[in-house]
């Protein structure tokens, strides 16, 4: 029977590259300005993935991710980039789900692929920063989770050794599978494509995907049953609505604030020593340093 | 940092040239390999698409870690330890970078492991990787010796060699000695036959070897005992888990510093014989060095690329007597012909690429069946193209890149001349270009045949006859006359009968011809793409006026004023 690890990942809205729509008068985020990528954090967890693959010779990596159609392009990059093969759940009923609501709907979706041994996420995504969904998702399958993770350290018998990254240290840690494990920006960056499996997995579509193309394409996929990306919606993972989207999100958004930095938050420090130390001070008070 | 492709995009309009459907369509043989291959391509547009999305993964490569290394790897180098080169750490990573890719063996075919890939993409990820880091281009160059190997290896060897290359073995070229440089005639790297053993064996130095310490290495070795000149060498395959040859020593070198250039020690080393004995040089070698030729051109464009970015960024920030440098005439200027001379030699870089991808791609049909009279004709006639169009390449490219990492290096000012901004390294890198695999002078020796045979000649009339946009109607005018002009001059230079007198002249004559032809190329840009227009109109200013002044000296220059030159 084969090792089996779920990578959880996410497509986000780039919000390192903030353009000034990059907001909407509302105050939500206005994703058609923000172009969709591969959550930085879930592609360290997808490099982690792959090193435990590479150290055994039965894994496979599995890339599920929830969004809207489009985000089938994670699952294309995950295949490009070393993952066996991937699950989208995608459905309208998921709209405006919070962590709650999404660790939910993974939760699920992780148990549909069971038997499992390990669940990788990166720690957080860049457009909520919550670090919630791995944990909670972690708690609703009921396997214990290790966060932070860094870097993959072998296996102890049937348990994986792994350093977490702290704020003022590291841990060496060891489970017991299946566990959830979070990835942390400082691990390992993810390996690039690979051009032969790009060539390979650049024709995998959703079900949703294939509606809006040809023929030919039917073809294609019924000699290469490879490229069908699976696809999921509520009723296939038999999920109760009441759970999922707004009424299933007990976060609700009381006010969003642009905050403009002004120059009067600014000081003047000379070279000194003792201005110089007072800064130090000053960083380090306010956990901006150490 | 960026993606080195996307942010260009005269390397999607190169791709996208008319000519390309035909490179695909012989190259993949009407899509015979997609039912054998999971990542054949399945039609014309999903080749192309596989191309596109190839060079985004070389150009993310470039950006992301080739070129983020690259200062790094400039200051550690590589070293040698226990007589083997250890690589710098930057070089490790970014071969691991590339092995991940699966991107070595680009050219090879699918059998043995490769992304049969035509020489135009694979022209242009050697650009991508030369433009973020020169010195590893050179790495990543020299798969072209399984190129070598696919050509002239027995099947055997074929089947023992190629494969290993996409899984990440890198490769040398291993032809110059301390006394054959230029004149590899006078190799005398010894390759004696063992009936016994039923294998050859090599013993002698090879010198400023790039990569020497690779995992494959093409040796021209002396075959033939007494000979003297190139009759007498044949070329061979080394296999570094022989373990027979030995790291003497690493040329400290101004530029190109991640690329190890080694002194080997050959002793009882085994090797197999690539092809015939006696054709090493006259024709293995030959081939290699036109392709290592078009691994330059590649190289120099990239490194162009990069001097003009450089420059350009810079000249935007630095602000004196209140504005932008930018804003200054002798600055704009500058910032205008580079951008002009980049485009004029990458237009050349990617006509004489399409020229080889179609010669060699015939070529390797003739293999298996027997061309038509049509194929054969065309066959030929791009190979010709090909051979007159390479040695002006190389000059081209390699001394417009030293002039423009020269002239970006001013823009920066006293500024360029410290280590702090990448300028300093790529104009250090750019010196070797116009050096090595034939310095520029024997690239006109190579040229001055196309002016002889009227090769030259007979492209800047076949790019004339291509009907122009009517706004662009001047600029071909202006080439028109450059072209009476050009024949003027062969004609006055070639009339003296004098052999001397046509090498003293020959460099004025290809230049011209280089100029005229170059002209041409970007002319035809911009009537596929009016943006191509303003570098158009520049370069061909800029080689009228140098045209002009190349045949009012030759116009004024007798036989017997030779004797003044000479020392």
């Amino acid at each position: 029977m084969s090792f089996r690890i779920i990578v959880l990942a996410k497509q986000v809205p780039d919000t390192r590259n903030v353009g000034k729509d990059a907001m909407k008068s509302d105050g939500t985020v206005n994703r058609a300005a923000l172009p969709a990528i591969f959550n930085p954090e879930d592609l360290n967890a997808l490099e982690f993935a792959l090193r435990v693959k590479d150290s055994r010779d039965d894994a496979e990596v599995i890339i599920l991710t929830m969004g809207p159609p489009r985000a089938a392009e994670i699952i294309r990059e995950s295949l490009y980039r070393g993952a066996d093969k991937g699950y989208l759940i995608t459905d309208r009923k998921f709209a405006g789900s919070d962590t709650l609501a999404t660790s939910y709907a993974i939760s699920l979706a992780v148990k549909k692929l069971a038997p499992f041994n390990l669940i990788i996420s990166g720690r957080q995504a860049i457009d909520g920063d919550t670090a919630q969904v791995g944990p909670q998702a972690a708690e609703k399958i009921g396997i214990p989770q290790i966060t932070y993770a860094e870097e993959f350290l072998g296996f102890n018998g049937d348990k994986i050794k792994v350093k977490r990254r702290l704020e003022r240290g590291v841990e060496l840690v060891e489970s017991a599978c299946p566990v959830l494990l979070t990835v942390h920006s400082s691990a390992a960056d993810c390996r690039v494509r690979n051009a032969k499996r790009m060539m390979k997995y650049k024709h995998a579509k959703t079900d949703i995907e294939l509606q809006e193309l040809s023929e030919d394409y039917m073809e294609l996929l019924e000699t290469r049953p490879y490229l069908k990306i699976n696809q999921w919606s509520v009723d296939d993972l038999g999920a109760d609505v009441s759970f999922l989207g707004l009424s299933g999100s007990p976060t609700k958004v009381k006010k969003i604030e642009s905050v403009v930095f002004t120059q009067k938050e600014s000081k003047s420090l000379s070279d000194s020593d003792r201005d110089i130390n007072g800064l130090m001070k000053t960083l380090i008070n306010s956990h901006v340093l150490g | 940092m960026s993606n080195l492709y996307i942010d260009n995009e005269h390397l999607k309009f190169h791709l996208e040239h008319p000519m390309m459907e035909k490179i695909v369509r012989l190259k993949e043989d009407n899509f015979s390999e997609k039912d054998k291959y999971d990542y054949a391509p399945i039609d014309f547009e999903d080749t192309m698409d596989h191309y596109d999305k190839v060079l985004e993964i070389v150009g993310e490569i470039s950006g992301d870690i080739i070129a983020a290394n690259a200062e790094e790897v400039d200051h550690q180098g590589p070293s040698v330890v226990d007589h083997q080169v250890v690589y710098a750490d930057g070089t490790k990573r970014n071969i691991e970078a590339i092995v991940q890719s699966k991107l070595f063996g680009m050219s090879l075919p699918r059998k043995y492991g490769g992304l049969n890939f035509p020489i135009v993409p694979y022209v242009m990820a050697a650009e991508l990787v030369s433009r973020a880091d020169a010195g590893f281009a050179n790495i990543w160059g020299l798969q072209d010796c399984a190129e070598t190997i696919h050509e002239f290896g027995s099947e055997e060897i074929k089947e023992k060699y190629l494969h290993r290359f996409n899984d990440g073995a890198t490769a040398a070229m291993d032809l110059t000695e301390p006394d054959a440089g230029s004149d590899l005639q006078a190799v005398m790297l010894k390759a004696h036959y063992d009936d016994d053993k039923k294998t050859w064996f090599l013993n002698g130095v090879k010198r400023f070897i790039t990569n020497g310490d690779a995992d494959i290495s093409l040796v021209l070795a002396r075959t033939e005992e007494g000979s003297t000149d190139a009759r007498g060498l044949s070329l061979f395959v080394y296999d570094r888990v022989d373990k027979a040859m030995k790291v003497r020593r690493i040329e400290n070198k101004l530029g190109i510093k991640g690329s190890p250039t080694c002194e080997l020690v050959f002793k009882d080393a085994p090797a197999e014989l690539i092809g015939d004995r006696k054709f090493g040089l006259i024709k293995y070698v030959m081939s290699l060095m036109n392709m290592a030729r078009l691994g330059v051109g590649a190289q120099s464009v990239g490194i162009a690329e990069a001097a003009y970015h450089e420059g350009l960024k810079y000249a935007k920030e630095r602000e004196q007597f209140g504005k932008a440098i930018i804003k200054f005439p002798a600055i704009f200027e500058m910032l205008s012909n580079m951008r002009a001379k980049t485009d004029a030699i990458r237009t050349l870089l990617y006509e004489t690429s399409r020229f080889i991808d179609i010669y060699k791609i015939y070529g390797s049909i003739s293999q298996n069946r027997k061309l038509t009279p049509a194929e054969r004709k065309e066959f030929k006639y791009y190979q010709r193209a090909a051979d007159i169009y390479t040695p002006l390449l190389k000059l081209f490219a390699s001394e417009y890149c030293n002039q423009i990492a020269s002239d970006s290096l001013q823009i920066h000012g006293g500024t360029g001349y410290m280590k702090d901004f990448p300028i300093e390294r790529i104009f250090r890198d750019a010196r070797i270009t116009n050096i090595y695999e034939g310095t520029s002078q024997l690239q006109v020796v190579a040229a001055i045949r196309g002016v002889g045979n009227k090769g030259y000649y007979n492209m800047m009339r076949e790019y004339e006859k291509i009907e122009v946009k009517p706004e662009l109607e001047y600029l071909k005018n202006i080439l028109v006359k450059l072209t009476s002009h050009y024949t003027k001059a062969v004609k006055k230079v070639t009339s003296e009968n004098d052999n001397e007198y046509l090498d003293f002249h020959a460099r004025r004559l290809v230049e011209i011809a280089g100029n005229i032809i170059t002209g041409y190329l970007l002319l035809l840009d911009a009537n596929r793409k009016i943006d191509y227009k303003k570098s158009a109109d520049i370069f061909i200013r800029k080689a009228r006026a140098e045209i002009t002044h190349n045949i009012s000296y030759i116009n004024n220059f007798s036989l017997r004023d030779i004797s003044d030159f000479k020392m």
